[in-house]
């Protein structure tokens, strides 16, 4: 039986072919076999979490604390220079210069990558709104979020900056950002199940070294990512942590 | 803990003695300058089982106008502003030491004497099922919260 891998659905599909060959590099960097996995939504992926499916996740910050407190699962490594942010914005037509200008009752865009969304209600704060008091569309992409500012049928959106950025320029003058978030120490991280635990050492070792050959490099450019950095238990439970105050 | 400087003050000022829990007394050195919170930062900081902080990040050190340097080893009450009622920071304590999350509006005192409101929300942080120390973290407060506790927090003296 193979070993399985999967990784948040969150990741860009411009990335897809990139996990798959990870794969492949994982499995002759431990010489074991293992099956990527994707799912399709989060609740999917969590479902097969607490069914004990999983081995190896590229998990959402969001999901950290249940893979590291329920499930036993050990953090490894997590991309270097590559944080979760979010954005706030609106179509380019909108008045809107600031959030404490918006109002209850206003529509807002979203998409079930659950730590971008939370980011994005925490700056929605200041102008007093929650998910009581808006009108909240999750979307199935960032993409189509856009879509909804850009065709008037929500008025503020909640995006990942990467997904923001990677917008076509056409689409990103047609929108305007209210808030960008500098949160710096939320990252997805690559976790280990208890299963692989005794990899461990060989299996961060092996990527933290990545980038000393022509191979691995090529794996981590198909991930965009330049390097891995290690992420020790304390590192992760210091996130964990933080994730906690923000969810109040 | 080290009495505020005048040399570090921007403006007029008025004069106070805290008495600080766990640190002794303290002469802070206050304006009326508002310092507005940033958008999209948070404001972190954690400290061990005494309210002793041990990290900051660099949002912490822009607002406060203190050093890593100066931050990290003092008290956390070296923010400790004195518009705001002892019975808030009672609360936070009680309600942390019996392992729950605290959340409130708090106005914190600059070094240069000026202040900033945020809304703080205070964690235990357990390893182990041992108290191993507190995570703060600070963001933006509305307005209107805001007021509210500028309106009330002079009653709970």
């Amino acid at each position: 039986m193979p070993y399985i891998f999967t990784v948040s659905p969150d990741f860009t599909p411009d990335h897809l072919a990139g996990w798959f060959i990870f794969n492949t590099w994982l499995q002759r960097a431990l010489r074991e076999a293992f099956h990527l996995e994707l799912y399709d939504d989060f609740q999917s992926q969590r479902e097969a979490i607490h069914a004990d499916k999983i081995d190896l996740i590229y998990a959402n910050p969001y999901d950290a604390a249940m893979l590291v407190r329920d499930k036993g699962f050990t953090p490894l490594v997590k991309p270097v220079g590559h944080s979760d942010e979010a954005i706030i914005a609106v179509s380019a037509d909108n008045g809107m210069t600031e959030v404490e200008a918006l109002q209850p009752g206003v529509r807002v865009a979203t998409t079930d990558d659950p730590d971008v969304h939370m980011m994005g209600m925490i700056m929605l704060e200041p102008a007093d709104l929650n998910a009581d008091n808006i009108h909240l569309k999750t979307c199935d992409s960032y993409v189509l979020v856009a879509k909804k500012l850009v065709r008037g049928e929500s008025d503020v959106g909640i995006f990942l900056d990467e997904a923001f950025n990677d917008l076509s320029s056409m689409v990103k003058r047609q929108l305007r950002v209210l808030v960008s978030s500098q949160i710096q120490v939320v990252h997805h991280s690559l976790m280990l199940g208890p299963k692989l635990a005794p990899h461990y050492d060989a299996l961060r070792q092996a990527l933290l070294a990545m980038p000393d050959d022509p191979k691995g490099r090529g794996v981590l450019s198909s991930l965009g990512v330049t390097r891995w950095g290690g992420v020790d238990q304390e590192e992760m439970e210091f996130m964990i942590d933080l994730m906690d105050t923000l969810m109040v | 803990m080290q009495d505020m400087n005048p040399d570090d003050i921007a403006g007029t000022y008025r004069e106070y003695t805290l008495e600080l829990y766990n640190a002794g007394t303290r002469t802070i050195l206050v304006t009326d300058i508002e310092t507005p919170y940033p958008d999209g930062r948070l404001i972190v900081s954690r400290t061990d089982p005494d309210g002793i902080i041990t990290h900051v990040n660099r949002s912490f050190v822009e607002m406060s106008r203190y050093s890593e340097e100066d931050l990290v080893g003092a008290p956390h009450s070296i923010l400790r502003h004195p518009d705001m009622p002892p019975a808030a920071f009672k609360d936070l304590w009680n309600t942390v030491a019996n392992g729950e999350t605290w959340h409130g509006y708090v106005k914190n005192l600059r070094k240069d004497g000026g202040f900033y409101w945020v809304k703080a929300t205070v964690i235990p942080n357990v390893r182990d099922n041992r108290l191993v120390g507190y995570t703060s973290v600070r963001r933006k407060p509305s307005r209107k919260k805001v007021e509210e506790c500028a309106a009330l927090y002079p009653t709970l003296f």
